[in-house]
């Protein structure tokens, strides 16, 4: 049998984008009164659900406090309905564990921590439905729960996952196209200053592309970031228009 | 950023898996014809004036075929007649999905320009795309997806050009034809279409028969069992009642057959197939469903030649004896018997072979008599068979409905007149499975573009050495020179040597389609008089082969050694050179006899020379084998090409020079690249053969009183060496030429998928090949493995996967194993051709082996090797008493023994067009009635007959 042909000769991809188009992304804030800050997001068929609380007192253990900023607790998980085979553990289990700890890694980078000292943020992400590319929406989702939070980031961040196929870059894989026999890196990226909060990858690839392919997952981000304001003025002006400013 | 609106969720079920894929919908998919003015497209690919004679269209217009319409009729497409094409991309997935080998004649017709074959994303063009209705079958939405674009384009191309263009759909599916005309589309059948084409008649002849014209042409009788569905015959393999494996029929018996299991079960691994019934339609290569008889219906195998001949056999009668070959043998003899009850995958390709004309004149239906005697006759259609018969013709198999006697097929073209030079040779690459094609477009693109310069980045990366003398050695004629070498003294007293291969993995570069095409022919192919390029010959005999005074990319290994060829130093790199003189084997050897020149390239040859003695007696020391084959070489007329006269090769010690230092660098680059990559390493191993191999050479061995020892390759090659017969010089060189005979092929290898990667051959413990890439792929391989193991050049996903590296493997060794055969052939019909010119012959041999019923002679003179029978089909032959231990053959009062000095008269037997071959019949022993004196031959009455 024939494996899935990833890249046809006209250009196309399986789901008939061309190479360096995303999928379509929707995004709502404010989805939770309660929370501080929600978002949930689509890009393509990966959807996921953002939640953050504080910056408020560290809980539990006060000796993980720091003295000139802010501790950022990161947790993800995935819905037991996220995938096409029904998960058995939707949190805690290492991959869940390694994703929690990007994240986090990624936010430090990203909020100005150092405004909030002694106190904690606590940021929640759900997978709801899988289809490739989860890390990055996943960030794409915390970043504009983060904003809705009211919490000051020095820019947006925003990730893309890219993939290397027959000597071209695929941007925002989807998961069959990740599944392949494709090479990927994840990129979060500060898209005003061009600062790379986060660069992950577990494939082999020759140093020589590696330029080519942070350079289309920089494109690929700043064209998230595009949307990701588009969606947060939408949000700010149907707030005004309720608050009556 | 996405230009799409809407999306479409596709939702496909497998099993209990539920996949949801996006599948976006574009506006900016043009038509791609050249007369369209709405579509805002850079470049077309579709003619504005796409005139065709065809009488049923005679306007301007596209054809749109339908996926059974590309996979039937891929031969006719290819025509150059056929132009302005678009394949939807429903095809396109279809097609690949069906069968690969049509996908890429397909995608090699679309990268032709002159073709204008256009491809349409109509699955995710906003206005084409369709969604599957409920009740309605993949195949039937595909249909109307084809439909629907046909359609669309239709209205589309209305306003194009002065009087529109139309798109013609053609389809043989009589549902779609009904449908497509009640929505008003312009269909036909691609019969009626190329029927229409009234100008070109010849291509009615290469249609592949429909399903209604099968039903025409045989009778309703059923002839043989229904064949399950795969369904069914799936669900019994799982339930152990059927078996599955590939179906070999027997080359001397076309009513049986075996075939071999593939499992895990020691014991019943072969199955015997007997009689028509029980083949039940099956070729040679299928693989089939089987189920096993009771064991009181199991049969042994017979020792009967049966051969399907004469005329065509009606399908309503005369099956008495073909319904079962009656054979009583004993209980021991017989074993595990079967029937095919289905087919799961068929294997049909294209068969070369001759036509019978049906005695019937004005009859267009004839039977087709391949040249691989495994093959069934197969019944075609063409009203050119005057024209055809006594040409070699290619036909494919079409379908075999279970009422047909014969499978039906189509002619597909022509390969010329039997027995001629051209003609032979086409048949014997074909039947070879050489690929042997121009090659395409799309591989010719991926070549440099002229004029050619070694450039400043290139020299960059790149060690300097045209300062150096480099030198090449070859055979004469050779224009593909993959390696040059140089010598020279270091001022520390020390020897450099460097062994300068063609940088090919500079020039193809990986997963492009040159080289997919290179790893596709694994080799090039040497024929008498002919070379079949692994790589375009811009490459081949232009930029890659190092000619002298010209600037080169070479890969270099290159050593410091003491002056007794002791290896200091190792070190390759990626350079430049630029030879100083391509000599051949002789010139280079009087160099260095010529003691009066003293020039730095004669110089630099001697340093070889020197080096390359002792690097030899080393090796040898440690056991390598020095085997003997004759070769045999044609010294060809120079403008007939007839061979005129026929001598074993030569070697001289500058060949064994050139040869040593080859070897030294293979290996020298095997240890890099495993050191480099433990894993996945490309390496070349020759298993030590089985101590069973080598009965018959000490048999022979012992005739002679001479002992041979074969406890290690070491023990071999000294008592070799040792082995002398008085009165009898050529006994050595016969003795090596059985042993040759008892040795296992060499094989690549990925490095990890195996652990023993001993050379037996070379007594070394690691080889692989690297130092002719212009002709071998595996040397590419090894050249890039090497150049990342030094840092010169990158690497991509499959070089480092060792399942991918295994399968390459496989072909390649496939393909070396072919090209040997190839070869082999060749020299044959070359060597039949020198005795067809020269009448018979007598000569002097010496029997190689003892057969039951035959010796087989050698005659040193030629190289040539044949078979002289003792008994005949005709009459009662002579008292035959055959001992194995000997082995020894009595024939009437005189016994043959191996080694045996015979005189026999060589001629050619031609009886048999399709088959011809050198016969030998014996001079001397004199044995009355069996041998022949020198004047008293056979005449040769019988008139030329096909074969089977
Ligand atoms: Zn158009």
């Amino acid at each position: 049998m024939a494996g899935l042909e990833l890249l046809s000769d006209q250009g196309y991809r399986l789901d008939g984008r061309k190479a360096s188009e995303l999928r379509k992304v929707q995004a709502r804030m404010g989805v939770f009164a309660q929370a501080d800050g929600s978002a949930y997001l689509e890009q393509g068929n990966t959807k996921a659900l953002a939640v953050v609380y504080g910056p408020h007192e560290i809980r539990g253990s006060r000796s993980r406090a720091l003295h000139d900023r802010a501790v950022i607790n990161c947790q993800y998980s995935m819905a037991t309905f996220s995938t096409a085979e029904r998960k058995r553990r939707p949190h805690g289990d290492r991959k869940s564990t390694e994703m929690s700890l990007h994240l986090k890694q990624t936010f430090e980078a990203a909020v100005m921590t150092q405004l909030f000292p002694r106190s904690q943020i606590d940021i929640y992400v759900k997978i709801l439905q899988s289809d490739g590319g989860n890390y990055s929406v996943c960030v794409n989702a915390a970043t504009l729960a983060v904003i809705d939070a009211g919490i000051p980031m020095r820019d947006y961040v925003c990730a893309c996952t890219v993939g290397f196929v027959d000597e071209t870059p695929l941007a925002d894989l989807c998961y069959a196209e990740e599944s392949g026999r494709v090479s990927s890196l994840a990129l979060a990226l500060l898209p005003r200053g061009g600062q790379i909060a986060l660069l992950q990858m577990d494939a082999r690839l020759h140093q020589d592309h590696l330029e080519t392919l942070i350079e289309a997952a920089m494109t690929a981000c700043k064209g998230v970031s595009k949307v990701l304001d588009e969606v947060v003025r939408q949000h700010l002006q149907e707030a005004s228009v309720l608050t009556g400013e | 950023m996405l230009k799409s609106k809407t999306f479409v969720k596709k939702t496909r079920s497998g099993g209990v898996m539920k996949i949801v894929r996006e599948h976006y919908l574009r506006d900016d998919i043009w038509c791609g014809s050249e007369a369209c003015t709405i579509c805002k497209q850079e470049s077309t690919v579709l003619e504005k004036d796409a005139c065709s004679d065809s009488t049923i269209c005679p306007y301007p217009h596209y054809l749109i075929p339908d996926t059974n319409v590309v996979l039937h009729q891929i031969d006719v497409l290819e025509d150059p007649v056929i132009r302005n094409v678009i394949i939807l991309q429903t095809v396109l997935q279809e097609v690949r999905h069906r069968s690969a080998p049509i996908y890429k004649r397909l995608k090699d017709i679309i990268h032709e320009k002159e073709k204008h074959f256009y491809t349409f994303t109509n699955e995710h063009h906003r206005d084409t795309f369709i969604e599957r209705e409920p009740g309605e079958s993949a195949n039937d939405r595909n249909d109307r997806a084809i439909r629907t674009s046909a359609d669309w384009y239709g209205q589309h191309l209305k306003t194009a050009g002065p009087d529109g263009l139309k798109v013609v759909l053609l389809t043989n599916d009589q549902g779609n034809k009904q449908k497509a005309e009640e929505s008003g589309l312009l269909v036909h059948r691609f019969e009626e279409y190329i029927k229409s084409l009234i100008a070109h008649p010849e291509l009615v002849d290469r249609l592949a028969l429909s399903n209604d014209d099968k039903n025409e042409i045989t009778s309703s009788k059923v002839l043989f069992p229904e064949h399950l569905p795969l369904s069914r015959i799936q669900a019994g393999i799982k339930a152990g009642s059927f078996l599955q494996g590939t179906f070999r029929a027997s080359r001397d018996n076309y009513l049986e057959a075996t075939v071999f299991i593939q499992g895990e079960s020691e014991d019943g691994t072969e199955v015997l197939i007997q009689g028509l019934q029980n083949l039940n339609r099956a070729v040679h290569q299928d693989v089939v469903a089987l189920q096993l008889l009771p064991r009181n219906q199991w049969v042994a195998p017979s020792s009967v030649v049966l051969q399907d001949e004469g005329a065509a056999k009606d399908d309503n009668g005369d099956e008495e004896d073909e319904g079962k070959v009656l054979i009583s043998t004993a209980e021991t003899a017989r074993k595990p018997t079967g029937k095919v009850v289905g087919i799961i995958k068929r294997n049909w390709r294209p068969f070369c072979g001759m036509l019978n004309v049906s005695q019937i004149k004005e009859s267009t239906r004839h039977l087709f008599t391949p040249a691989d005697r495994r093959i069934p006759r197969i019944r075609i259609e063409t009203r050119q068979a005057s024209t055809l018969a006594g040409q070699r013709i290619m036909v494919a198999i079409d379908g075999w409905p279970k009422d047909s006697r014969y499978p039906n097929g189509h002619f597909v073209r022509s390969l010329g007149n039997a027995g001629e030079k051209d003609t032979e040779q086409e048949v014997l690459l074909l039947e070879h499975d050489v690929p042997h094609q121009a090659f395409s477009q799309a591989v010719l693109s991926y070549l440099p573009k002229m004029p050619w310069a070694i450039t400043p980045e290139d020299m960059e990366k790149r060690e300097d050495l045209r300062n150096l003398t480099v030198c090449s050695v070859d055979p004469p004629g050779c224009t593909d020179i993959d390696d040059a070498l140089h010598c020279r003294e270091l001022e520390n007293g020390n020897l450099e040597v460097g062994v300068h291969i063609a940088d090919v993995s500079h020039f193809i570069r990986p997963g492009n389609a040159l080289d997919r095409e290179a790893a596709n022919r694994g080799t090039t192919v040497y024929l008498c008089g002919k070379r079949i390029d692994m790589v375009p010959e811009l490459l081949s005999s232009n930029l890659c082969s190092l000619q002298s005074t010209v600037d080169r990319l070479a890969f270099s290994c290159i050593w410091e050694m003491t002056h007794e060829a002791e290896i200091l130093k190792t070190r390759f790199t990626k350079s430049v050179i630029n030879s100083k003189a391509s000599l051949t084997y002789a010139e280079a050897q009087m160099r260095i006899d010529d003691t009066t020149k003293n020039d730095s390239i004669t110089k630099n040859l001697r340093g070889l020379n020197k080096l390359a003695k002792i690097l030899k007696r080393r090796r040898i020391e440690k056991g390598a084998l020095t085997l003997s084959s004759l070769e045999v070489r044609f010294h060809m007329d120079s403008e007939t090409h007839d061979p005129i006269d026929l001598q074993t090769k030569e070697l001289q010690e500058t060949n064994s020079m050139v040869e040593e230092f080859m070897l030294l660098a293979n290996i020298s680059v095997a240890q890099k690249i495993y050191d480099e990559f433990s894993e996945c390493a490309l390496l070349r191993k020759h298993p030590a053969p089985p101590p069973s191999n080598y009965d018959i050479l000490m048999k022979a061995a012992k005739s002679k009183h001479v002992d041979i020892h074969t406890d290690s390759a070491k023990a071999l090659a000294d008592s070799l060496d040792v082995a002398r017969v008085d009165g009898f010089p050529y006994f050595n060189t016969l003795l090596r030429i059985l042993a040759t005979r008892c040795m296992m092929q060499a094989v690549y290898f990925c490095s990890g998928m195996d652990s023993d990667f001993h050379h037996y051959g070379l007594a070394s413990p690691i080889y692989t090949h690297f130092t002719s890439p212009i002709r071998r792929y595996a040397d590419i391989i090894v050249h890039r493995l090497l150049a990342v193991a030094i840092g010169a050049d990158s690497t991509y996903p499959d070089l480092m996967d060792k399942q991918k590296q295994s399968a390459l493997c496989n072909n390649l060794n496939y393909r070396h194993k072919m090209a040997q055969y190839a070869q082999r052939s060749s020299v044959a019909f070359h060597t039949q051709l020198f005795f067809k010119n020269r009448g018979i012959l007598n000569e002097e041999g010496f029997v190689l082996f003892v057969r039951k019923n035959a010796i087989i002679v050698l005659i040193p003179k030629f190289g040539l090797e044949g078979t002289v029978f003792f008994d005949s089909k005709d009459k009662t032959g002579p008292k035959l008493v055959f001992d194995e231990e000997g082995p020894t053959l009595m024939v009437e009062q005189h016994t043959f023994h191996i080694f045996d000095k015979v005189k026999v008269t060589i001629s050619l037997d031609d009886t048999n067009i399709q088959h011809q071959k050198i016969r030998m019949s014996l001079i001397h022993p004199v044995i009355p009635g069996v041998s022949v004196s020198a004047s008293d031959i056979e005449p040769q009455t019988k008139k030329p007959r096909l074969d089977h």
